[in-house]
Formats: structure tokens, C-alpha cells, sequence
């Protein structure tokens, strides 16, 4: 017991593990937008929800988003018969952990913990990778249990992996020097590794570059595939709450209401302090 | 008809005690001082928030579910399916911070005014009492989302119960009422939030307004204004808190009620601070969070906590710590020496002990939620180190500084130049 409270409390907390060092991009969404939202939500049922359920959100409920229900039923319902049923899976969490080693987690409030910038830049951060278990890897959460479901909408590209690091001298622990590892990984995932000593006199920092490039020509499937993980985000944060389309609006009416009452209050305590000195 | 009225508040009048007797003694001629200012609104405030948890509260424990399996889903099932769900929901969570806030700003305020000098010692202790239930309450009721901070802020809290020597082990268990947190624990919590705590936080501020009322209000001042009563026997610098300070409190309430909205509508999460964002991850016992740190309204308490060292390989000493840092506000009115009671006539030691403190706290607060690598290293190595993290450190120096504070006030308050204090209250 007090060795679990050692831990708990005074390992040191600030390590971010596997997933420091890769930088955030900003995520577009714009949960007003119900065109991009109902794409997102195509999107999210064609390639996600075949495992990731997303079962506190009810199929009847993307009315809110400008469908009908008949374009639910006939568009996005293909594991429910009713609308009023949660969008689950089609497997038990037990069987997940079977089959995927780890059962695959539900997606319901996933925006909310994760955040926004973060599932923007992981959907976009899968490249090839021969030498994982799936085929895939991923630059934001380096090996991913999850492989690239969304690739045939990103298509081929090549990852270029730059990690500088300091060169130590194993008797004394000492820096020698520093050197750079860069690490293409082609289209299908095979690796060329390269290491080579960097100029001394100069100041570096230890830490990794990822960079992808497309084949000439495909600039066009890259944007086209960046509005597809926008569209898929957004819905993912429109489903984490609902309510938050409406809540800003009621909270300005709240507002103004208290405003007005404000206005009344502050006379009222006016015209009874008139007499104290 | 207004006769029939009367002759039936005369039957209720002749079976107990009077209504409109208790009407008087505690609003329509309770003479408070006439110069309040900014910092007496928050007691009014803090009353008015515990009236929305409760009434929040009761609605949402028509949906929620304590059992651990169902626990997550059911608040996600107020947020979506229950008509006007996600508003009560954020009111509650809003609240909870907002009850620590205005608590805090509350409890600055005597500090300021020395409210809890002579003769209000008894009304201080009802206030602590209340602030200690008020985080046992604040406690409990986090582990009922059934999230991964609900999850292991219980683990770790329930387990310094544990670090007690002797009786730890089994302590813990007893409070858990399993050897992990669990769905027993998640039962038992729900029962002390909803109404076990409930009801002693009541009976505690019904105990704090009978002992302010019979005493009777400090003020900015510090004056005593029962001693200069006019020919018709009430003090002179008092007026009647009704109507005075109710019209004056609605409208202190309207603008506390504007600023809780704005944060209940637009930013209910505040950045992390009052919702932690990994708090939408169901709780997991196999899977410990990196970074664990509790709601922004413990964080004081817990850099205390881990900024003292153990010893033996016990953890033991930082628990004492937090627990002495909170039970040493009770001796406040008898470490305090000063002939007066307002800052305004307090000199330069008391201002800067008290400036101090407020830094202190604040800063100790904000390292709390953070990890403890957040300042980086120190880049020498010396044989008293033994830890290299500069934040560390500083909670070191900090904690220290909590302790001097009021250890060192016997000291600073009595031999303060203070200033002399006026007959009259200044409006």
C-alpha cells in the first residue's frame, strides 16, 4: 500500500511517456457548420464505427444536425433497427480485448478528453510502417494498436523521421557530440536509415521531425483528405456535446436577462441606501 | 380576508415559537454594521450556492446511478437524454468551484477584518468546520462521474488514510470498504454526498448564523457597535439587515449569478480547472493516469502534501502536514495578539505577513495542479538534494512560509505598531 502511494504521488508525474515532442495542429472544425458535420458523420460511420461505438449518442438524435429520419435510417443506420437505439458496436468489450489485444474505445466523449488539435493531428500522422504489428504507425502516438482505417482517403505518401540526438562517451557518460538519424519510410513502409555525425561548434537539441510528402501531384488529396478529418473532428466534437450548439445561445438570453434584473436591483438598493450616511 | 390570514398566523403564533419574533431577531432588526463594503457580500453568496447545489443535487440524483458499471454512462445520459440534463449538470459542477471561490474569498475576509477575534471565536470555528465538511463533501462527490480523476484521486486520497501508522492499512480499507476502490466505495460515497454531508454542512451554517447573529457582525473597521446605542437602544453605526443588506445582497447575487452563468454557458469546463478533461475517460483500475492532480480547490493542500519528504519510507509526515494545515485555522483567534481587529489600523507586519500568505497560497495552488517537473531541474548537484526539481523546492519554501504564518503570529501581531481605531465606523 505505501509503496502504491509512492507512486501514485511522487513518481515523477511530468513525463508525457510516448507521446511528447509532436507538435499540435489546430483543428478547423466549426460544430455551426451542419454540412461538415454530416459528413463527418458519414465518415464516422462507414470507418469508425465498425469498432469504435459511440454509445451514449442515439441514431434519432443526428436529426439535430439537419438530417431526416429517413436519411438516417436508409444512410446511416446498418447495426440498429430503431432510432432510438445508441450508436454501439456490434461486438462486447470482451471480445474487443480478444480480437484487438486492446478493446477498441468508445468515441461518445472521446473529443472532450483528448481535445480537438489533438484527434485533428492523430488522424493525419498514420504513415506506413513494415515493421509494426498492423503495418501502420503513427508520429502523434508512436505504435498505435489502431491502424490507418481512413488510408485508401489519404493515399501514399513518404515519411521522413529526423531525430537528433547527443552522442555520449559509454565510460565516462560524457557528450562527445551530436548526430542525426534520418529515417524514410516509402510508400508501402520500408525503411532506409541513415546516421551521420553534425558540425560541432553549433548548439542542438535533442528531439525528432516528421515530415510527409506526397507523390507529385496528389497536393490535391491532401487538402482533399485534411477537410474529411476536419469534417470527421467536428462531428466527434459535436457528438462529445450536444448541447454545446445550443448552450452559447441560451447563455446569451441568460445573460441579458440578468442584465435587465441588474438594473433593477441596483435601483432598488439605490433608493433604500438613500437615507444611510 | 386579510383578517382570516391574520387569525391564522395568530393560531400558528400561539403553537410555536414565533415567527415573526425569529423575523425580527434575525433580519428586521438584526442591526448590522452600515459599512460593509465588497468582501461582506460573500457570505450571503456562499449560502445562496449551497442552495443551488442542494436543488441541483436533488434532480440530478433522479438520474444518476451509483453503481460503478452504470455510474459514467448515467451522467453522459443526463448530459444528452434528460430534457434540461446538461444546464443542471454544469450548475452542479459550476457550483462546486464556485462554493470553494466564494469560501475562500469568505474566509479572506476575516482575515482582513480579524472577524475572527473576540468575541467571534465561535462563529470562526462553525467556519472552518464548515470549509473541512465542505471538502469532504467536494471529495466525495468527485468520484461519483465515475471517471479516471474520480477514479484515482479517491485511490490516492483514501490512500494517505493509509499511511497512518498502525491503523493505516486497515483504515483505508474501511473507508473503501474493499482493498481497491470499487463499486462499494462508489455506494458508500454517494451516501455521505447526498445526504449524510448534507445535512451536518446545514446544521453547521444554521450553528454559524445563531453565533453571528448573537454576537453580532464585525465590520471594516473592526469597531464594536454594540457599544454606542442610541437613545432607542440600537447601535448607532447599525441598520436593520432588512431591508439594507437583503436589497444590497440581491444585488450582489445578481451580478455573482451573471459571472456563474457566463462560466456555466460559455466555458463550463475552464480550461480543465473546474471539469478535468481526462475525467471524460470511464474510470480504468488498470490503468493509472500519468499526471494525477486533484480540483484546483485542494491543490494547496496537496503541494503540501508533496513537498514534505518521507521518512522511514512513509509518507506519513506529508498527510500531517495537510492535516495541520488545515486544522491550525481553528486556532487562528488565539494566535492572533493584536489590540486590533481591521487591517486598516494594523501596520506594515500584519499587511506584509497576510500579502505574503495570500501569495504563498496562491502559488502552492497553482504548482498543486501541475506536475512537480513544471520549473525544470536545477543543473548542480549538492549532497542535500534529493530531489533536483526546482517546483519541489519551491513548495518546500512555500509550505514553510503556510506554517510561519500563523506560527510566527503571536509574535508579529503584538508587537505591530497599530494605529488608533475610531469611535464611529467610516462609510
Amino acid at each position: 500500500m505505501r509503496r502504491m502511494l509512492c507512486i501514485l504521488l511522487f513518481a515523477p508525474l511530468g513525463v508525457l511517456g510516448s507521446e511528447a515532442g509532436y507538435r499540435l495542429d489546430r483543428s478547423p472544425h466549426d460544430t455551426r457548420d451542419l454540412v461538415s458535420l454530416q459528413s463527418g458523420a458519414r465518415t464516422f460511420v462507414n470507418y469508425c464505427l465498425g469498432c469504435h461505438g459511440a454509445q451514449y449518442m442515439r441514431y434519432r438524435s443526428l436529426s439535430e444536425i439537419g438530417l431526416s429520419e429517413a436519411q438516417i435510417r436508409d444512410n446511416l443506420m446498418f447495426t440498429a433497427d430503431k432510432l432510438g437505439e445508441p450508436m454501439k458496436v456490434g461486438f462486447s468489450v470482451k471480445e474487443g480485448k480478444q480480437w484487438f489485444g486492446v478493446a477498441p474505445p468508445d468515441l461518445s466523449v472521446v473529443a472532450r478528453s483528448r481535445g480537438a488539435d489533438w484527434l485533428y493531428t492523430y488522424l493525419r500522422t498514420f504513415y506506413r510502417d513494415s515493421k509494426s504489428t498492423t503495418g501502420w504507425n503513427n508520429a502523434l502516438f508512436p505504435q498505435v494498436a489502431m491502424p490507418h482505417s481512413l488510408w485508401e482517403l489519404q493515399g501514399p505518401r513518404t515519411t521522413t523521421i529526423e531525430s537528433t540526438f547527443a552522442e555520449t562517451d559509454p565510460k565516462t557518460g560524457k557528450v562527445t557530440g551530436h548526430a542525426k538519424t534520418t529515417l524514410v519510410l516509402d510508400e508501402n513502409g520500408f525503411r532506409t536509415e541513415q546516421t551521420e555525425k553534425l558540425q560541432e561548434g553549433k548548439d542542438y537539441h535533442a528531439g525528432i521531425e516528421v515530415t510527409f510528402s506526397w507523390p507529385s501531384g496528389a497536393k490535391r488529396a491532401a487538402a482533399e483528405y485534411d477537410a474529411t478529418v476536419r469534417d470527421l473532428v467536428n462531428f466527434l466534437v459535436y457528438v462529445g456535446e450536444p448541447a454545446a450548439v445550443n448552450r452559447k445561445a441560451i447563455g446569451i438570453v441568460v445573460l441579458f436577462v440578468l442584465g435587465v434584473l441588474f438594473v433593477f436591483a441596483y435601483l432598488l438598493k439605490k433608493e433604500f441606501w438613500k437615507d444611510v450616511h | 380576508m386579510a383578517s382570516r390570514l391574520e387569525a391564522l398566523w395568530g393560531w400558528f403564533d400561539a403553537r410555536m415559537p414565533s415567527l415573526a419574533e425569529q423575523w425580527r431577531i434575525h433580519a428586521s432588526e438584526y442591526y448590522a454594521p452600515k459599512n460593509f463594503n465588497f468582501w461582506y457580500f460573500f457570505g450571503s453568496l456562499a449560502l445562496l450556492v449551497l442552495v443551488i447545489q442542494i436543488v441541483s443535487g436533488i434532480f440530478l440524483t433522479m438520474n444518476y446511478k451509483p453503481d460503478a458499471s452504470l455510474a459514467f454512462g448515467s451522467v453522459e445520459y443526463i448530459m444528452r437524454d434528460v430534457p434540461g440534463g446538461w444546464v443542471l449538470r454544469y450548475i452542479h459542477s459550476t457550483g462546486a468551484s464556485a462554493f470553494f471561490i466564494v469560501v475562500y474569498l469568505h474566509m479572506f475576509r476575516g482575515l482582513l477584518y480579524g472577524s475572527y477575534k473576540q468575541p467571534r471565536e465561535l462563529v470562526w470555528i462553525f467556519g472552518v468546520l464548515i470549509y473541512l465538511t465542505l471538502m469532504g463533501e467536494a471529495f466525495f462527490g468527485y468520484l461519483l462521474p465515475w471517471g479516471q480523476m474520480s477514479y484515482w484521486g479517491a485511490q490516492v486520497i483514501v490512500n494517505l488514510f493509509g499511511t497512518v501508522p498502525f491503523i493505516g492499512p486497515d483504515l483505508a480499507l474501511w473507508i473503501r470498504g474493499d482493498y481497491v476502490v470499487s463499486d462499494a466505495t462508489l455506494n458508500r460515497f454517494f451516501a455521505l454526498h447526498v445526504i449524510a454531508f448534507p445535512l451536518v454542512l446545514l446544521g453547521l451554517v444554521v450553528a454559524h448564523l445563531l453565533a453571528l447573529h448573537d454576537v453580532g457582525s464585525n465590520n471594516p473597521d473592526g469597531i464594536e457597535i454594540k457599544k454606542l446605542k442610541g437613545p432607542d437602544g440600537h447601535p448607532l453605526d447599525g441598520i436593520p439587515f432588512h431591508p439594507y443588506y437583503t436589497v444590497k445582497d440581491i444585488m450582489g447575487a445578481v451580478v455573482f449569478l451573471a459571472i456563474f452563468c457566463f462560466v456555466m454557458f460559455f466555458v463550463p469546463e475552464v480550461s480543465g480547472y473546474f471539469l478535468e478533461y481526462n475525467n471524460f475517460i470511464p474510470a480504468d483500475p488498470l490503468k493509472t493516469p500519468q499526471h494525477i492532480a486533484p480540483v484546483w480547490y485542494f491543490t494547496p493542500y496537496y503541494s503540501i502534501l508533496r513537498a514534505v519528504p518521507p521518512l522511514f519510507h512513509s509518507q506519513f509526515p506529508g498527510v500531517l502536514a495537510m492535516g495541520i494545515a488545515t486544522l491550525i485555522l481553528f486556532f487562528l483567534p488565539w494566535l492572533d495578539r493584536s489590540p486590533v481587529k481591521s487591517i486598516r489600523y494594523r501596520g506594515t507586519l500584519y499587511k506584509s505577513a497576510l500579502a505574503g500568505f495570500v501569495l504563498v497560497f496562491l502559488v502552492l495552488g497553482y504548482l498543486g495542479t501541475e506536475p512537480t517537473t513544471v520549473w525544470g531541474q536545477f543543473g548542480f548537484d549538492a549532497f542535500f538534494l534529493d530531489t533536483k526539481d526546482v517546483a519541489t523546492w519551491v513548495a518546500r519554501l512555500g509550505t514553510v512560509l503556510y506554517f510561519l504564518f500563523f506560527i510566527l503570529m503571536p509574535w508579529y501581531t503584538a508587537r505591530d505598531a497599530v494605529k488608533p481605531v475610531p469611535e464611529r465606523v467610516t462609510v
